[in-house]
């Protein structure tokens, strides 16, 4: 469970370039579907029959794309300017390590020291406009050898286990990919899902839910539930507002009742609120209404009952993210009881 | 049309949370329809039978609330809006919840209006402790606002004019409605405020040849009013745009020249900001033909918006008299 969650982790896949990861997942799949698909957007597909005539299709999702950068010029003296790819705080990025490209070139977000700098400098983040990375190229012509212009870059980040603790990039959404790893895997032989299971790995999510669009016409879903890693803001807070702080680590997975793109469907709300209870698995609820997930683009096609449920991960959308392994187990554990007994739903 | 209006606007139903007011346009449409049906988003689908075009009439049922994110140390809630809500137009508003719980809105002490964000809001339900408060509520329970319709010389004011105004409208029509080629879908959607949602996944399943979305719009008849056509009084408005639609001509065209030949007061409608159902119904599939009956209100997303129910009657007339026509000229 640990090795899946650290290779999915270490994997490059920024949004519009999930080679790596997609073929990671491949791989881990194979031996737990019944066939396996791609499609001209790059989402990712398996499916696992459970071999009844018109069974109903649950449709389980997470992104495999995470946030990062594209190279977009490399200035004379041999540095690379970047954008941004997906929602990222350009106040977090100075001095990290990140891999470029795919020879994963190593490059560091360079800044002048602090000697360097004039006093006013030391008051004020430096703007995304002034940042730059730095691969240690002699001049441009050196640089653009290793570097074309349009290459991705991702955090350059070893996945680690600390205690009971898991620190990694990417586990928006790479936990949630894990998550229907471990459904795909979670039955002994014998056993099967009363529902036809489609998992999908979308593309795309970070810059617009993009892969995740084509799906609901695709496949028909009868349901969905999307996993993913969410906001754990359960953090110091120098003020100290009694305000929510969305998720907590070590309180469970949480589902969500409402965030930005969905109101979570009541019937597959409460489903997982009694699995929980009838397995003492602890959940908590999303208390914020912030960020958006696939579901928003499949749910409206006619009206798919869907339900998202999230990994409390502290620091998401940055270099190294931290989650309970407890909680992840926790999720595992809800969503494949949750799919066990699916048809309580139906 | 005014006990209607008056028992339409002070029904709970904030988006995701639509079930009473579905009960109660159930109940008023029954014998106008040949066919009652829900669907999994919560829309309400009251068809008359036709052999000719198919028309969607779209009128959002859900209005803005509130969703409780947080219990505080000492019983209060931290919230969110659902929809448009404003910070400022929530402070000491009542509202009430999904379980019938009530509550104050409250604000933390603050130097300056700017400073109103809804971090600094709080909903107070009279809760001794947070122990008691979780017992009375928890987090991710819905709320709506509270008020009570009452007149203006000749003006409403109620909350949630928007869009039970159009849901009142929609009523008045099936009551009115004549014999018909057209098949007729009354669609009370859902989750219009967070998204246009419920009409999406509607017009999705339905796939009619057009939809007309009957909702409320700005006006600029205000002391110092943002510039606009659309004023109370001076009729239903047709829509020309807003920013999820750009009614296709011949819509616009076809309502006015129904609103002409019947002698039916009307006005244009541009709004620069705001959408309605119509912009998700225009969208959907291969694209459907969609245009907007609006009633032009002051005061939108507060808990008094004020409309002229002169302008609600010709919005039911026009309607009334499109569904009459023969659309196999625009379609």
């Amino acid at each position: 469970m640990i090795d899946l969650l650290e290779k999915y982790s270490n994997a490059f896949g920024v949004s519009g370039y999930e080679d790596e990861i997609r073929e990671v997942i491949k791989e881990s799949l194979k031996d737990n579907v019944d066939s396996i698909k791609t499609d001209f957007m790059g989402n990712l597909y398996g499916y696992k029959k459970c071999g009844e005539k018109n069974a109903k299709k649950v449709m389980v999702i997470a992104h495999m794309d995470e946030i990062g950068f594209m190279i977009d010029g490399v200035t004379k003296n041999g540095f690379l300017h970047f954008r941004r790819v997906g929602g990222i705080d350009p106040r977090i990025l100075v001095s990290k390590r990140v891999l470029i490209g795919k020879d994963k070139i190593p490059g560091v977000l360079g800044a002048k020291p602090i000697h360097l700098q004039n006093r006013s400098e030391w008051k004020k983040p430096i703007p995304m406009q002034k940042l730059y990375i730095d691969i240690g190229a002699k001049n441009q012509k050196k640089a653009k050898s290793y570097i074309s212009k349009g290459d991705y870059a991702t955090f350059n980040t070893k996945f680690e286990m600390q205690e009971d603790v898991l620190f990694g990039k990417a586990f928006d959404d790479r936990a949630g990919c894990g998550i229907i790893t471990e459904i795909l895997r979670g039955l002994e032989d014998d056993q099967h899902y009363p529902v036809d299971i489609i998992a999908v790995f979308t593309v795309q999510e970070e810059v617009g839910l993009r892969g995740a669009s084509v799906l609901a016409e695709r496949e028909k879903p009868d349901y969905v539930i999307a996993f993913e890693g969410t906001t754990a803001g359960d953090v110091p807070d120098p003020e100290k507002r009694d305000q929510s702080p969305s998720t907590q680590m070590r309180k469970g997975p949480s589902i969500t009742v409402m965030d930005r793109t969905t109101i979570g469907f009541r019937k597959l709300k409460e489903h997982f609120e009694r699995t929980a209870e009838k397995n003492n698995i602890p959940y908590q609820y999303k208390r914020s209404v912030t960020g958006g997930t696939d579901i928003g683009v499949i749910h409206t096609k006619g009206g798919i009952p869907s339900i998202v449920i999230s990994t409390p991960v502290r620091y998401i959308h940055a270099p190294r993210g931290i989650m309970a392994l407890e909680d992840y187990k926790n999720t595992a554990n809800l969503a494949i009881n949750g799919l066990k007994n699916f048809k309580e739903v139906l | 049309m005014k006990k209607l209006i008056k028992e339409v606007v002070e029904t709970f139903g904030p988006s995701g949370r639509e079930d009473k007011i579905r009960e109660i346009i159930t109940k008023k449409m029954e014998n106008h329809v040949d066919e009652i049906k829900e669907d999994s988003m919560g829309n309400l689908i009251c068809i008359k039978k036709g052999k000719g075009p198919k028309i969607m009439v779209a009128s959002h049922m859900d209005e803005i609330g509130i969703i409780t994110t947080h219990v505080t140390k000492n019983g209060f809630l931290r919230f969110s809006p659902v929809g448009g809500v404003s910070p400022v137009r929530c402070i000491y508003q009542r509202v009430i919840f999904e379980n019938g719980v009530k509550g104050v809105v409250g604000i933390e002490p603050v130097k300056k209006l700017s400073e109103i964000e809804f971090d600094k809001l709080y909903i107070d339900i009279g809760a001794k402790s947070k122990k008691e408060a979780r017992e009375m509520l928890g987090e991710g329970f819905f709320g709506a606002f509270v008020n009570n319709f009452d007149e203006l010389n000749d003006l409403y004011v109620a909350k949630s004019m928007d869009d039970r105004v159009g849901c009142a409208v929609a009523i008045k029509a099936a009551e009115k409605l004549k014999k018909t080629d057209n098949e007729i879908y009354f669609v009370f959607t859902s989750q219009e405020e967070v998204g246009l949602r419920g009409a999406k996944a509607s017009a999705y399943n339905l796939d009619p040849d057009l939809g007309i979305a009957i909702d409320v719009t700005g006006s600029a008849d205000t002391p110092e009013a943002k510039k606009m056509p659309m004023k109370l009084r001076n009729g239903v408005a047709i829509k020309v745009k807003d920013r999820s639609v750009l009614v296709p001509k011949k819509v616009k065209d076809f309502f006015i020249k129904v609103a002409e030949k019947n002698k039916i007061k009307y006005q244009l409608e541009v709004l620069q900001y705001g959408g309605t159902d119509a912009g998700a119904i225009n969208l959907t599939k291969s694209g459907i033909l969609a245009g907007v009956l609006s009633i032009p209100t002051r005061y939108i997303h507060s808990v008094s918006e004020v409309l002229s129910k002169d302008d609600v009657q010709n919005t039911i007339d026009l309607l009334t008299k499109i569904l009459e026509s023969d659309i196999s000229k625009i379609i």
